[in-house]
């Protein structure tokens, strides 16, 4: 074996994004695992502050950093590692550890690649190596032309054929992947992909064909494994990450999948990869043709998948394969019997399905396709399709209560025919449609291209729901329609019965599930493994019930507003629990988490968290208290209802809980308390809503609690605005109230996380918005300590929170939002749980939050003396947007939260924490040409002082009509931007084009309001956002934030940027 | 339709193969795919079989040209689910149409999971399945001459070339057939009972088959007078547990078998290799009575089980999984390259 490194520098993956979310947090921290084990000191690099790996107690050294070549440097200078691990952090660690190889940085400074060699991580990124180098043993790749400017490009795709598929190299999740029909297009596609990647390539179209994956290992001595094959639901042309995926395959015969498997090993041998990677097919369905369609040498959403799926856990191993380590000399972790080189058989099956948020954007594109827009995704596991399918849909969280019997209109689709053959984020649902409309499976099969026998499955699951309808409900069919995977709700609303009706039934005729277990092996061995699952398929439980543990309900899958944060606090909670020699019960169903990591509890249940299972779970396991608080909105939302069934919840009881959260008691709480709240109103007639919205005073916030489409909150500046809100997004009934707030403008916003125990205030952290209130606080940047709150405000606040917290009697954690405007504190919002902040002030102040909450929910004391304001340097926290992925979204700050991630960077000042912090959420420092649109007087006037100290910092501006002209009587002078319409150049267009700009910063009129944009006639200022992104020019369009970055620059200006460690901030140093 | 097993287990579920009762060795496979191969090898004969992959028939059954034999060789099919639609261009029936035909029964809406544990536990049982509420009794296949049941009765030549291969079929899987018939090869395929020593030839094979290996007195006996020349020898399966009886070894009942696509065996005689074999075998080798001329070739990584011997100084060599896959996983095809050349080094020096 060769020498085992000293220190090893690990790259993370940055904030989450769409194409590269939560999975390599998992991979992460299981690669620092691995390297611990061995005794070697490890160093990360990851800004993503709300992230596992980045916790004390894992990494000996963090480094908040962006993930650019800049800073990788500076933390390769310092600490000097003898290699580095590229393969854990997604495209972007490999990415940047490509960079550093090719700039010298890594032979400068001795630092060698573990694992999978930079050469061959360069063979399977560059397309015309990767096609060169599998054709050398004849392995068949889709017919492909790499070109490097627009001609070529043209060629080659006119040598094709028409239809072609575009891709573009070194690229994630598909990024500028798409369909092409004509030359027209392709050009418009190319302008763009050109401005992202230096390749692009042109391919055969291969619609039709099925897609299949496969996860394979291979050590440094040859022994190569696969762990794992998926089969899509979608047929090639929709990206994987936007398909629904089964694992293992299910119509593959013995010769495909291994012939398949054959040509992966082969094919990774060949290029030489070193630990995990993953290999993508495109199968013909009846000649049996294949094409390799790429391989991922690193860990891939993928690989976290398959590892979930089988229980094989494929980073730790990678890691330790990294290191030379050999597949036969590391164990199978989970039976502690066998070794790590098998394969795992599966006994049951699992379906992933992805999460998507579109409807929180406006104009967004709800077609699927080739380029990746889901955000979030959950995995099924389940011994039947139907089983597996139903319970997936409903882990998505949207309402759903399975493929069939849904209450509300979202899940009835009028044009199902359509989205069926051009798919949308509603497929499935379209699919169930047509199948109620006895489309026939051939017809659907027809249109969509998908397998029949998933299709013959989702009828199988409308013929039940009409026997149903028709038949008495007997044991037999009873249990029938469970082990097709109807909840109870569902069956509910087929027989007309309440959920507890049919789960007294069930009880009565002893219809329930069994507990089983993921052992890798299908039973065959004995297995020490703690995963289980619950199934109708079955009549024996794997396991007895533990040692009446705590039940920690986790967050579900990962979408806008519920991300990687409550991931952290449900893994906190956890380690607490350990600590404190409890014994622990998971339940969540994400995928890409931690939290659901074979070593994290004494048993996980990868599970649904709705009522109905998490009562099973817990009344299997005899659970002594569960916890919601931790898991976000999700687990948050079970308190009550578990609660009245009798489960004992931890921390504040469920009705207080439910007294933060009806608007209606927490007002005239608020009330009572004598602390101020901005007006607002409950009405359920859009002529009551017009009345209560001219008292309050426009504008207003517009919260419906029902949403058509688009997005579900809004500010209206007047009647005219209210009214098309109303008309178009939303209804408007009893059933369906709308509520109407004041939006007070120019107001800022500030936050107190804190922890309670038995309604005594123990801990909290006050964290300020840079921009101002009318920006969703899961978009805003926050800073920590604030730095323009006035500690007046800061003591009236805490205050606040006290009544607060003493009022409703809170144990663990809780989160309250204020509006501060001319020495007014307002409160808009009290969460009884953990916020999406807590990973953030945590990790700042040096307390761990979530564990204090969980010490107070145990009842244990954990008075103390907490210093939380004054810190010797400042922490700011940046959102990660993925705009780039959702195509004709407006990239504007809004009051719906549209980020995806979030950032974090430490400094000595707030300038330096605030641009480390925005370069982490991927914005580059510009050199020297900045384009200014500034909508309305207001914008003007008050961004000029900082306008003025980016001019004497010596950039060059353009700015467009009104701007130019405002700038000049104040004596700045600009290049004139002309109106796109007017043609004339240079106009906002061809600027754009030309590769010129280097920032953005555009101010729309009225910033708040979100109309006019998108559509078919769009604003300058709307295209202006939208190609900033499409050409990955760095953006701003807040006013606050771009007067924060001008001051930012200035300040910081020749001094730099510091690259320290998370330890150099600590308090006492 | 019932499964009943030994230990008086009963276990009610819903029939789709042949309306009948039929009884067996009860054992398990761990394979996610491969029904079609797994029904159709001869080594199962005698067994109800016990899928761990809960969702069976998914791909339907293809013409017999690809089966691993005339037909199905299980006594009957124990599943979780039947998947009554199936989805392949191969497909040309149903399985449970196949099973009907062939008049073989099959039980799903069984927790296989748990029946499958219970083999593990206590070892492979009798058992039987009982159509119509007939009552059935149990019977143990391993008492018959399983391997002259599925052996070929007469001889078959395949292929035409100078060099020659006896293959002495116990049971013997088609792919091996199609593995071994090369350009320049005839192999001629004789019963188990054959005595081929009167043949000349330049390589032996000997085939998997069902059963305990110490049926096959006849076929031990022909072997070990093999032995006397030094031609090349390749076992597989029950090929490897006959070839070290006639060494002198001894072999002994496993307590629940391998059968599976995914056991990792290790390459002794290199020490850092280990392959992933398709399996499917009820005995093995008794490591301490091999003779100290044969050396192990491979070990199974999970149980430290023999998996291969060689001849420290002949060219005969043998493994217990099967390289031919077929179900499984083709990383060891290359053994049948390394006899194949072994013969051709022979028929060289020989010439």
């Amino acid at each position: 074996m060769p020498k085992k490194p000293k220190k090893v520098l690990i790259l993370g993956s940055g904030g989450l994004r769409i194409g590269q979310a939560g999975e390599f947090d998992y991979s992460g921290s299981q690669a620092i695992k691995a390297l611990k084990e061995e005794g070697i000191r490890t160093v990360l690099m990851n800004p993503n502050i709300a992230t596992v790996q980045t916790d004390k107690g894992l990494a000996d050294t963090v480094y908040f950093l962006p993930l650019t070549e800049h800073f990788a440097k500076e933390v390769i200078e310092k600490e000097r590692p003898d290699a580095i691990l590229l393969g854990f952090g997604g495209q972007t660690a490999l990415n940047l550890g490509l960079a550093l190889d090719k700039s010298g940085v890594l032979k400068k400074y001795g630092v060698e690649v573990l694992g999978t060699p930079v050469s061959v991580i360069r063979d399977t990124e560059d397309r015309e190596l990767f096609i060169k180098r599998l054709s050398e043993i004849g392995v068949v790749t889709a017919r492909s032309f790499a070109a490097e400017n627009i001609k070529d490009a043209v060629k080659a795709a006119a040598k094709l054929k028409y239809p072609v598929m575009i891709r573009m190299g070194f690229a994630l999740g598909g990024e500028g992947s798409g369909l092409v029909r004509s030359e027209s297009e392709l050009r418009t596609r190319l302008a763009e992909a050109f401005h992202r990647s230096p390749q692009v390539l042109i391919e055969e179209y291969l619609a039709g064909w099925k897609e299949v994956e496969y996860e394979v290992v291979r050590d440094a001595y040859d022994n190569c494994i696969v762990v794992c094959n998926m089969e899509n639901f979608d047929p090639m042309g929709v990206h994987t990450g936007e398909s629904m995926v089964v694992a293992p395959s299910q119509t593959l015969t013995n010769e495909e999948y291994h012939r398949l498997r054959e040509v992966a090993i082969k094919t990774i041998r060949h290029l030489g990869v070193v630990g995990e990677c993953n290999i993508q097919y495109a199968l013909h369905p009846t000649t049996g043709e294949y094409r390799v369609i790429e391989v991922n040498a690193r860990l891939s959403r993928s690989s976290a998948l398959a590892s979930k799926a089988t229980g094989y856990p494929l980073a730790f191993i990678a890691a330790k394969l990294a290191l030379g380590q050999s597949l036969l000399t590391i164990k199978n972790a989970v039976t502690q019997k066998t070794i790590a080189c098998f394969e795992p058989a599966l006994d049951y099956l699992v379906l992933k399905m992805p999460r998507w948020d579109l409807n929180k954007f406006d104009s967004a594109v709800t077609s699927i396709g080739t380029e990746m827009k889901s955000v979030g995704e959950v995995m099924a596991i389940g011994r039947s399709f139907e089983e597996v399918l139903q319970k997936a849909i409903r882990m998505l969280m949207i309402g759903a209560d399975g493929f069939t019997a849904n209450k509300g209109e979202a899940f009835h689709i009028e044009k199902y025919l359509a989205e069926i053959k051009d798919p949308t984020t509603r497929r499935v649902f379209a699919v169930a449609e047509a199948l109620h409309r006895g489309v026939s499976v051939e017809e659907i099969h027809k249109l969509s291209g998908i397998t029949t026998w998933f299709l013959d499955k989702m009828k199988n699951i409308i013929e039940l729901e009409k026997r149903l309808k028709k038949e008495t409900l007997t044991v037999e069919l009873l249990r029938q329609v469970k082990q097709a995977g109807f909840s109870d709700k569902q069956i509910g609303t087929i027989t007309d019965k309440t959920e507890v009706a049919v789960r007294a039934l069930r009880g009565k005729k002893n219809v329930t599930p069994v507990v089983k277990q993921i052992d890798t092996l299908a039973g065959e061995f004995p297995a020490k493994t703690n995963y289980l699952y619950v199934t109708y398929h079955g009549t024996e439980h794997d396991v007895t019930p533990g040692k009446k543990g705590i039940a920690v309900l986790g967050s579900g899958p990962y979408s806008i507003g519920s991300s990687v944060e409550f991931d952290w606090s449900s893994v906190q909670v956890l380690k607490t629990l350990q600590a404190e020699g409890k014994e622990t019960v998971m339940i969540n169903y994400n995928p890409e988490t931690v939290s659901t990591d074979y070593d994290m509890s004494d048993r996980l249940y990868f599970e649904e968290l709705s009522l109905e299972r998490v009562l099973d779970i817990v009344q299997f396991e005899k659970i002594k208290g569960v916890v919601i608080s931790t898991g976000g909105q999700v687990s948050n939302n079970l308190a009550l209802p578990l609660h009245k069934n009798g489960v004992k919840i931890l921390g504040t009881t469920p009705e207080n809980i439910d007294r933060a959260e009806d608007r209606h008691t927490f007002s005239k709480l608020l009330d009572k308390l004598n602390i101020d709240q901005p007006g607002w109103a409950e009405l359920t007639t859009r002529k009551a809503a017009g009345e209560a919205a001219m008292r309050l005073g426009y504008p207003v916030l517009v919260r419906p609690s029902y949403v058509l489409s688009g997005s579900a909150m809004a500010i209206a500046s007047d009647e005219k605005s209210l009214m098309r809100f109303l008309e178009r997004a939303v209804d408007v009934s009893s059933e369906h109230p709308i509520v109407i707030s004041k939006f007070i403008e120019n107001a800022r916003e500030i936050e107190i996380d804190g922890v309670a125990s038995k309604g005594k205030l123990e801990i909290y952290a006050i964290t300020e918005h840079v921009e101002n209130a009318g920006t969703h606080s899961g978009d805003a940047t926050v800073v920590l300590p604030p730095q323009r709150t006035y500690l007046e405000t800061i003591r009236r606040a805490k205050r606040i929170a006290k009544k607060v917290v003493k009022e409703l009697k809170i144990t663990g954690p809780f989160n309250i939002q204020f509006l501060a405007k001319e020495n007014k504190l307002q409160v808009i919002e009290t969460n009884v749980r953990a916020s999406r902040s807590f990973p953030f002030v945590s990790k700042v102040t040096g307390y761990n939050f979530i564990e204090l909450a969980t010490k107070a929910m145990l009842g244990k004391d954990i008075s103390g003396h907490y210093q939380t304001l004054e810190l010797d340097y400042v922490a700011v926290k940046s959102p990660q947007f993925s705009y780039s992925r959702i195509k004709g979204a407006d990239p504007l700050g809004y009051v719906e939260m549209a980020s995806t991630g979030e950032v974090a960077a430490f400094g000595d000042s707030y300038p330096e924490a605030l641009l480390k912090s925005m370069m982490s959420a991927g914005f580059r420092l510009p050199k020297k040409n900045i384009l200014i649109s500034l909508g309305g007087e207001e914008n003007k006037v008050k961004l000029l002082p900082a306008i003025e100290k980016l001019k004497v910092l010596g950039f060059n501006f353009f700015a467009t009509e009104h701007t130019a002209e405002f700038l000049k009587t104040h004596g700045i002078a600009s290049e004139l931007v002309h109106k796109i319409k007017s043609g004339k150049k240079e106009n906002v267009g061809t600027l754009l084009d030309s590769g010129k700009l280097e920032l953005i910063i555009n101010l729309a009129n009225r910033g708040l309001v979100r109309e006019g944009n998108g559509g078919n006639n769009p604003s300058d200022g709307f295209i202006i956002r939208r190609k900033a992104v499409d050409l990955n020019i760095p953006l701003i369009t807040n006013r606050q934030l771009a007067e924060a970055f001008a001051m930012a620059l200035s300040e910081v200006g020749k001094k730099g940027l510091e690259s320290k460690a998370w330890d150099a901030y600590k308090k006492d140093a | 339709m019932k499964l009943i097993l030994a230990d008086k287990t009963v276990i009610e579920g819903k029939s789709f193969g042949a309306e009948t009762s039929a009884t067996g060795e009860v054992v398990f496979n761990t394979g996610m795919v491969g029904y079609v191969e797994t029904l159709t090898d001869p080594s199962y004969q005698g067994q109800i079989l016990v899928l761990t992959y809960p969702l069976v028939g998914n791909y339907g059954v293809p013409d017999p040209e690809f089966f691993e034999s005339t037909g199905i060789h299980i006594s009957g099919l124990v599943v979780s689910e039947y998947s009554e639609t199936y989805s392949s261009a191969s497909a040309k029936q149903s399985l449970a149409s196949w099973l009907k035909k062939s008049g073989i029964p099959a039980i799903s809406g069984v927790d296989t999971r748990a029946l499958t544990k219970k083999l593990r536990e206590k070892g492979v049982m009798l058992g039987g399945l009982s159509a119509k509420g007939n009552t059935i009794a149990l019977e143990d296949p391993n008492k018959r001459n399983l391997v002259a049941e599925v052996s070929i009765k007469e001889k078959r030549v395949y292929g035409s070339g100078p060099t020659k291969i006896i293959a002495v079929d116990c049971g013997m899987k088609e792919n091996i057939v199609r593995s071994l018939t090369r350009p320049g090869i005839t192999v001629l395929r004789v019963p188990w009972d054959y005595d081929f020593t009167k043949e000349e030839y330049d390589g032996l094979f000997l085939s998997n088959g069902p059963g305990d290996p110490t049926m096959c007195d006849a076929t031990i006996q022909n072997i070990k007078n093999a032995f006397k020349k030094d031609i090349p020898i390749l076992g597989i399966c029950l090929g490897t547990q006959l070839m070290a009886l006639a060494a002198g070894a001894s072999t002994y009942k496993l307590k629940y078998g391998h059968r599976s696509q995914n056991q990792p065996c290790t390459d002794v005689t290199v020490g850092t290799r280990c392959y992933i074999t398709s399996q499917n075998h009820g005995f093995a080798i008794n490591r301490k009575t091999l003779p100290k001329e044969w050396k192990v070739w491979f070990e199974n990584a999970n149980d430290g089980s023999i998996e291969g011997i060689k001849h420290s100084s002949k060219p005969w060599s043998a493994v217990q999984f099967h390289p031919e896959a077929s179900p499984g996983p083709t990383d060891t095809a290359w053994v049948f390259d390394e006899f194949l050349a072994s013969v051709a080094l022979y028929k060289k020096n020989h010439a």
